[in-house]
């Protein structure tokens, strides 16, 4: 990235305090003078994740779970004490429902193919909300294809918000699977999972939660929402790219076949097959991924030391002034709630008369990184009757000047495009 | 980071208020052409009369720079023959790689304001979509 000394405005010297301890924490915010918007897409890393990351392959790097020397066990210890600082953070009931994955969507594939090949017979159904990120629409196609099985969709209103009639209607003694977003991407809005655990288990389904907007911002806890599954990416909260967490329920993990095949993942092996291993190395099919795993507990440790309490509470202050300066804006119409307390941190929205790939560029040409396009919801773009959209995501980092900066670019963005105001 | 937007009077103007944006009753070459990674789409209508473009026209859906460049490509092309508008689209595509004199930039005429977009590889498929729409429509009827 070019950066052009005439034009550049610094904005940190109005940030407060506070804004100025966090975001010391995280090198890339201190590299350039942008506002990070795309929270939702990826979050930035802070240090100690990086360091952890590093720290990994400088004092601990062999292959775990193999070797019989030492350093090979201080490689396994290193990525299995981060299974339990996962299993900690979300509530599991043990470690053996962790398993670690690339990402949210490699966890809801796993579970496709996998729960798919253990519960799906002809002409069972499966249900999804429409609001499904593609990673949590696309492997549920396939397995009901696969299988023969009958795909459902669960509609919801034009706020993000599914009743309870419409869940009821959708989810029957034939439905075995039913996945669903804790919080959607497009609309921010988190969907009440204990209820629809309830439900489904009631109606003898089984739920997955898709936890990849969720876990970042909100506590999460799989025992009290007594969801069967969750899936989510280390990447969205502040951990590094290529980790992720598929939990899983014991009960279901024991029966499900294996998804991924190869080593480390069995017992014995014949000509004829294999015996698999113990859960979870069952389906930890090759070398894994333990530097991502200790860099995800680290990020973990230090979503811990924030507190969900500060996250939520600056997540929240910042939607709120957004929206509120973004409703005084003419032709700037948000999707979803009007309630900010409805986004956690996702806002979006379009500009009448502009496209949003425009809008997109117009806010990076004054340093905002925000996204815009169809946010992997192409389904969900046609219910709502919009072609593509820009979203603006916030992290507990991001600050109120930066929202400043935001709207200012955002009045002026129709003039640009050569509307007469 | 770019400090400068890239939207100048031409290009939002040829957006806001174009000028082939409309249907074409009786063209004689029709090609539909898709940007899919951005949703842009347009229709591009021709009417070629004994080898001269004598008429043109577009309809469809996306971002500013899709849409004027098309709009900007029929304002070079509508009265020059196929083979001059080839020609014209060739140096067009060569100055978005980069690869034009200044001369050929002047004969683009106002089509020259998109030179800077192969700065940003993310919207170049965006600015040349109409231009290879054409090509592909006249290369097809060579074909058949």
């Amino acid at each position: 990235m070019n950066k052009n000394p005439e034009t550049e405005i610094k904005f940190s010297d109005k940030f407060t305090e506070e804004d100025l301890k966090i975001r010391a924490d995280f090198p890339l915010l201190n590299k350039y003078d942008m506002a990070y918007l795309d929270n939702a897409a990826t979050s930035q890393k802070p240090e100690c994740v990086l360091n952890e990351e590093k720290k990994f392959y400088e004092e601990y790097n062999a292959n775990p779970l193999r070797g019989l020397y030492n350093l090979s066990e201080m490689a396994t210890e290193k990525y299995e004490s981060a299974r339990v600082t996962v299993q900690k953070f979300i509530n599991a009931a043990s470690e053996r429902e962790i398993i670690f994955t690339r990402n949210a969507s490699e966890s809801l594939n796993l579970l496709a193919y996998s729960l798919g090949d253990l519960l799906l017979n002809e002409g069972d159904e499966i249900a999804i909300s429409i609001m499904e990120h593609h990673s949590n629409m696309l492997p549920w196609q396939h397995a009901a294809k696969r299988k023969g099985a009958v795909l459902k969709y669960i509609e919801c209103d034009m706020q993000g918000n599914v009743t309870e009639e419409e869940l009821e209607s959708v989810i029957t003694e034939k439905t075995k699977i039913v996945a669903f977003t804790q919080i959607s991407n497009v609309f921010g809005r988190l969907n009440d999972m204990k209820r629809l655990a309830e439900i489904c288990h009631r109606k003898g389904a089984v739920l997955v939660a898709d936890g990849a907007q969720s876990v970042p911002h909100i506590p999460v806890d799989v025992r009290a929402l007594d969801v069967d599954f969750l899936a989510f990416s280390g990447h969205k909260m502040f951990a590094p790219m290529g980790i992720g967490v598929l939990y899983g329920k014991e009960e279901y993990l024991e029966k499900m076949p294996p998804f991924l095949t190869g080593g480390e993942m069995i017992d014995s092996v014949t000509r004829e097959g294999a015996v698999y291993a113990e859960l979870p190395h069952k389906f930890e099919a090759g070398t894994v991924n333990a530097a991502g795993a200790a860099g995800l507990a680290e990020a973990i440790r230090y979503i811990e030391k924030i507190g969900f309490d500060k996250i939520e509470e600056r997540e929240n202050k910042l939607t709120a002034y957004a929206l509120w300066e973004m409703g005084k804006i003419s032709h700037v119409k948000v999707i979803g709630s009007e309630d900010p307390d409805e986004h956690h941190g996702i806002i979006t929205f379009t500009v009448e008369g502009v496209h949003p790939h425009d809008v997109a560029y117009i806010l990076s040409a004054d340093n905002i990184a925000v996204r815009a396009g169809h946010h992997c919801a192409q389904p969900l773009m046609k219910h709502l009757g919009v072609m593509s959209t820009t979203r603006a995501s916030f992290a507990f980092y991001n600050t109120m000047e930066e929202v400043d900066r935001f709207i200012e670019s955002l009045k002026d963005l129709r003039r640009k495009m050569g509307y007469a105001e | 980071m770019q400090n400068k937007t890239f939207y100048n009077e031409i290009l939002t103007d040829h957006n806001l208020h174009p000028e082939h944006k409309h249907e074409l009753e009786n063209a004689n070459f029709e090609m539909d052409g898709v940007n899919p990674s951005c949703g842009d789409e347009i229709r591009l209508k021709l009417r070629v009369d004994d080898g001269i473009i004598t008429d043109g026209a577009y309809v469809g859906n996306g971002c500013a720079i899709s849409q004027a460049s098309a709009d900007i490509m029929l304002d070079l092309i509508i009265g020059k023959t196929k083979e001059e508008a080839m020609r014209l689209s060739d140096i067009f595509l060569r100055m978005i790689k980069g690869n034009v004199t200044d001369e050929e930039l002047e004969e683009l005429e106002e089509a020259s304001v998109l030179q800077d977009i192969s700065h940003m590889p993310a919207r170049v498929k965006c600015a040349v979509l109409g231009w290879h729409t054409m090509e592909e429509m006249f290369k097809e009827d060579k074909e058949s």
